[in-house]
């Protein structure tokens, strides 16, 4: 016979998991916005700039994409202030997410782009606009909306990877699920608690997108049936 | 030795089953406890007189618990506990015996003779202090907040206001900190001691929670940083563990101690192992 479920023990806590709770969704909205747009910068430079500013991009790509998310986060956070960069640990965590997004979205996007033939960007410039202007109404947003579910889940990956910044000391979502189970060991009650909450979260996020994206690509709707 | 009384019980509990089995099984077998318990070594007259006249004192001492004693690369014992063990053997003029032990096995030594002194880290606790004697305190073990700044210090927990501590998450340091600690101090709980040393070491906090035995550890890891005592959470000293009723090696033991303290030999020691001197309220 086990220990029985009781959710009340969780009552007195609800302060911190609280301030957990606005933390990770703090840290997800601006690392989405500032990862998303830096993987616009990446994924153009990847396609347009020169070959060094390409290969570095590259290299920053391959990077991120190939080595343990909580590798990079502890490496800005115990690594560099050996070189003298100390960074304290939400700064940390907002940098770490932001170059992860990044570069998992810049790959994805540039795929979105890669599949814009040459010739749509030439009649753009044909019928009068300016190369950026082209650029951004004939490849952007078109490879925006086309590789946008990609985005979504992309995102939603990150959220969900925020948990193991409460390993710097962070006080998110998982770090007040830890701290609580360490005083009232319930830790039944609160990881139960916390996997719903980030269900919750991550559904929340998708249907957001969602609608964000019905409003921005409103009339790319047409060109994707 | 411990199969040799294994076979012994062995021959002696079926010898024992026979007797059962006669009329006068009750009588015997409580006569056959007592012979039992006579011959047990615990009753000795004076174990400071054996000492003596054996010219060795036989000293458990730790083999996996640095730097209290630990093997060293020369395969010989080391650590505070052996010099420890070393100064009591040298002030009563006998050669020293080292029986290193693990701490599940430190108190059975003592209590079947094999052992005159347990100089391992033992903390005293009620029930401990039940099965034998403790000598005064011979060795710091606390756990507290310590500053990268060596000159740092405060007067209580008030001083702690406003400080950012690193402290690993469900130790007991975190939970006595969390205890006393103001509400503007931040308490950066991190994953494991790895983490946390990791964070005091980096730079990412001044300043840390933990035993001063982990502080020692980062001391000898970089000296740079020396972790210094500014407050003490909890202080749970070492003592040395005799058999009860040997007042006059208590004695013996208690005197040595008191000298060491006095003629700064277990602050000289403290130094060697602790990176630290003894800590001021240490012997009162």
């Amino acid at each position: 016979m086990g220990p029985t479920l009781d959710f009340l023990t969780l009552l007195p806590y609800v302060s911190e998991l609280l301030k957990g709770f606005t933390t990770t969704v703090i840290l997800t909205v601006v690392t989405t916005l500032t990862g998303l747009s830096l993987a616009v910068a990446v994924a153009y430079l990847r396609v347009n700039a020169q070959p060094w500013v390409r290969w570095g991009l590259g290299g920053y790509v391959e990077v991120t994409r190939n080595t343990p998310f909580i590798v990079q986060l502890f490496f800005i956070f115990f690594g560099l202030p050996g070189l003298g960069i100390k960074i304290d640990a939400i700064t940390a965590a907002f940098i770490a997410m932001t170059l992860n997004l990044a570069a998992y979205s810049a790959e994805i996007l540039r795929a979105g782009i890669s599949a814009t033939a040459k010739g749509q960007l030439e009649a753009g410039r044909a019928l009068g606009m300016t190369t950026l202007q082209s650029y951004r109404h004939v490849v952007l947003v078109p490879a925006f909306a086309r590789v946008y579910p990609a985005l979504i889940s992309q995102s939603i990956i990150v959220m969900l990877g925020s948990a193991v910044v409460s390993q710097i000391s962070v006080f998110d979502l998982t770090y007040a699920a830890n701290f609580i189970q360490s005083r009232n060991f319930r830790s039944f009650e609160v990881y139960l608690l916390i996997t719903l909450v980030y269900l919750l979260l991550a559904f929340g996020m998708r249907r957001s997108f969602m609608l964000v994206g019905k409003r921005v690509f409103a009339y790319q709707q047409g060109e994707q049936r | 030795m411990k199969s040799l009384s294994h076979r012994f019980n062995h021959s002696f509990s079926s010898r024992f089953k026979r007797l059962q089995s006669g009329i006068l099984a009750t009588g015997l077998s409580a006569a056959v406890a007592l012979g039992a318990i006579t011959t047990s070594p615990n009753v000795q007259a004076d174990a400071l007189e054996d000492i003596e006249s054996r010219g060795t004192i036989r000293v458990a001492v730790p083999q996996d618990f640095p730097p209290f004693g630990s093997v060293g690369t020369d395969l010989q014992p080391r650590g505070y506990d052996i010099d420890m063990a070393q100064y009591l053997a040298d002030e009563m003029g006998v050669e020293l015996e080292i029986i290193p032990v693990t701490s599940a096995n430190r108190i059975p030594y003592l209590q079947t003779g094999q052992a005159d002194l347990v100089i391992s880290s033992l903390g005293k606790n009620p029930e401990r202090e039940a099965a034998i004697d403790f000598s005064d305190a011979y060795a710091p073990f606390f756990l507290g907040v310590f500053s990268a700044d060596e000159d740092e210090s405060v007067d209580g927990p008030e001083g702690l206001a406003d400080k950012t501590i690193g402290v690993t998450r469900g130790a007991v340091e975190d939970m006595e900190l969390s205890e006393i600690a103001p509400d503007s101090t931040t308490v950066q709980r991190f994953e494991d001691n790895a983490t946390t040393i990791s964070a005091f070491l980096s730079g990412q906090v001044d300043y840390v929670a933990t035993g001063n035995v982990v502080a020692a550890e980062i001391a000898e890891r970089n000296s740079d940083r020396a972790p210094s005592l500014i407050y003490q959470l909890k202080d749970s000293p070492c003592y040395v563990g005799m058999n009860k009723n040997e007042p006059a090696l208590m004695e013996e033991v208690n005197r040595l101690i008191a000298q060491g303290l006095e003629d700064g030999t277990l602050n000289e020691m403290s130094q060697r192992w602790f990176s630290a001197d003894l800590p001021e309220n240490f012997g009162s």
